[in-house]
């Protein structure tokens, strides 16, 4: 049993932003997930930690339904991911109400994979205006707070190739931001970067953090896991061999595989 | 560089370094260059004097026939069957294109089956195929597969030169577009996609706005050099009797024997066209090299890039790169 993973039905409890229970997922005969349980609640902070083709990206982009699970399934806000329940069967959801969920989630990627023809300011309006309808100065104005807020303002004429890694990256952060998602998925946000441009994209992850963001993030990171995370999830061989608060998991880890991982990294 | 240190002692002894300091840079010497250069401006040379001076070329016929209006014709009908059957080309390959890069494994094998047939087989069989249509089938007629028919035509009526031309060239363009637009699509890199989806764009919108303007960079020259290639090619049309540029020149020869000078003048007429046309892709390229470093180059500097002998700064700028 996975421990730290309140079961559903708790008496009482607040139901939390995101349920992932019984995730399932192979590519071929090699098994990435295999019966994945986490539940992330709202306003709150979730590392995921683990060594590489432990299943951490696979779980990350199975919340936003960017893979799709063989089985089990992932609850963002009450709704199940990319599915609906009906007569015993969970059928998928057409594309456009796919889309509609994905609104709620922003992703943010390894390798940024900011719109390299578009201007920073493009990049940040075209989800808003074509999406969800906002006016386009309305999303001027926000895209200019947002650059503000990651410390950016002045940059919205310029192209991606013009800007270093970190300032990319936190265009890609704003750019997610844009959308008001609910949650903010990271995959490995600092894992392309110097890494003397680590911290400026870091600080901006933390001042998220302390605004109440709801996160989850996939990070090699082990020291500012252990400063901004309110539970930390360590993965093997696509299960949960170890979750809980930080400080439990980091320091005192109880799994052998999850000791040498930490070890080896800090 | 170690040898060189053992031989050190035996040098003399090295300059000192304020000299070394205000010491002017000499480029090396490269006679190889300027003896090549040389040889092939004495070829050049030798080829224009000989289209100047060689009379056969008959110069004087070739500007008098320039602007007949039978070639003005010809040209006519060669521009805009090329434009159609471009037009037509590229709808039907950006669909064939799209289903060989859909989930649908039906579509999948059609659009490779399209492909691989189109290509297998010459232009000009194609091009006899459509015309001789009739003989194979004679009528063509509308209704549901496999049973009954609500009207019917008899294909010798439908199949003249220009239709044939027309059909046969653009399911050509056809196929070598949706190989072209194909391998211009899977040139964005798949997390331009994923990015695209986690905001929550729809597809269409992700094509459009995401995908296509990506792939235009690798889609544009491959394009031009396809439609450079399809003006040239409807001159095969020539075998099935259609008007074109080609055959305007040919009739005219075959009635008075100036075959050089009408030959030549079908072909500067196509050197015209293809001129045209690459100025034109110069700036489709432009436009969709948005957000890249290849922006910027103006077309006059462009044009002292290609040509330097035509502007000194040019060479200058050439030479030292």
């Amino acid at each position: 049993m996975t421990g730290g993973t309140p079961q559903a039905g708790d008496a009482g409890a607040v139901r939390p932003l995101v349920r992932v229970r019984g995730l399932k997922k192979s590519f071929g005969s090699h098994r990435v997930l295999d019966g994945v349980d986490l539940d992330v609640a709202e306003g709150s902070v979730t590392v995921l930690l683990g060594p590489s083709g432990s299943g951490k990206s696979t779980l990350l982009r199975c919340v936003n339904h960017l893979e799709r699970p063989d089985a089990g399934f992932v609850e963002v806000a009450g709704e199940i991911v990319g599915y609906r329940y009906r007569d015993g069967r969970l059928h998928e959801l057409p594309g456009r109400e796919i889309t509609r969920q994905r609104t709620q989630v922003g992703m943010v990627f390894q390798q940024f994979n900011l719109f390299p023809h578009l201007t920073v300011l493009e990049n940040l309006v075209e989800a808003p205006v074509a999406v969800r309808g906002v006016p386009k100065p309305d999303a001027v104005a926000k895209a200019g707070e947002l650059l503000a807020r990651v410390g950016l303002d002045g940059r919205q004429s310029a192209y991606p190739r013009e800007l270093s890694g970190g300032q990319q990256q936190r265009v890609a952060i704003a750019r997610a931001l844009a959308m008001e998602p609910r949650l903010l998925l990271f995959d490995e946000p600092t894992s392309a970067l110097d890494p003397e441009l680590v911290g400026e994209v870091l600080g901006v992850i933390r001042d998220l953090a302390v605004g109440g963001m709801s996160m989850i993030i996939v990070t090699h990171e082990i020291g500012f896991a252990r400063e901004v995370a309110d539970q930390a999830v360590f993965l093997d061989g696509g299960r949960i061999v170890e979750s809980g608060a930080p400080a439990d998991v980091l320091d005192r880890p109880g799994n052998e595989r999850a000791r040498a991982f930490l070890s080896a990294v800090l | 560089m170690t040898s060189d240190v053992s031989e050190r002692t035996a040098l003399p002894p090295a300059p000192a370094d304020e000299h070394l300091l205000t010491a002017r840079l000499v480029a090396p010497h490269r006679p190889g260059l300027w003896i090549s250069a040389a040889i092939l401006l004495v070829l050049a040379a030798m080829a224009v004097h000989t289209l100047v001076t060689n009379r056969r070329f008959q110069w004087p016929t070739v500007r008098g026939y320039f602007f007949e209006r039978s070639i003005l014709h010809g040209l006519e009908l060669t521009i805009w069957l090329t434009a159609a059957v471009l037009v037509t080309g590229y709808v039907i390959g950006t669909a064939v294109a799209a289903a060989r890069l859909s989930d649908n494994p039906v579509l999948k094998s059609l659009g490779f089956g399209f492909v691989w047939l189109i290509r297998s087989v010459p232009m000009l069989v194609q091009l006899l195929f459509w015309y001789e249509l009739a003989s194979l089938y004679p009528k063509l007629s509308l209704g549901i597969p496999f049973g009954p028919e609500f009207a019917s035509f008899k294909t010798a009526h439908l199949f003249g030169g220009i239709l044939a031309a027309y059909v046969a060239l653009s399911l050509d363009v056809a196929a070598f577009s949706a190989e072209i637009v194909r391998g211009g699509i899977l040139s964005v890199p798949a997390g331009q996609v994923e990015a695209a989806q986690a905001l929550g764009l729809g597809r269409t919108r992700i094509f459009r706005r995401i995908v296509l303007p990506q792939a235009m960079p690798a889609i544009v020259p491959a394009s031009g050099n396809l439609l450079i290639g399809m003006l040239k090619a409807t001159s095969i049309v020539s075998v099935i009797a259609v008007q074109d540029l080609l055959y305007s020149a040919q009739l005219i020869y075959n009635a008075n024997f100036q075959i050089i000078p009408l030959l030549l003048v079908a072909t500067l007429w196509y050197i015209v066209l293809t001129t045209v046309l690459s100025i034109g892709q110069y700036f489709v390229e432009r436009h969709y090299a948005r957000g890249t470093n290849r922006r910027g180059d103006g077309f006059a500097r462009l044009f002292r890039r290609n040509l330097p002998l035509f502007n000194r700064a040019g060479l200058a700028a050439g030479g030292g790169s």
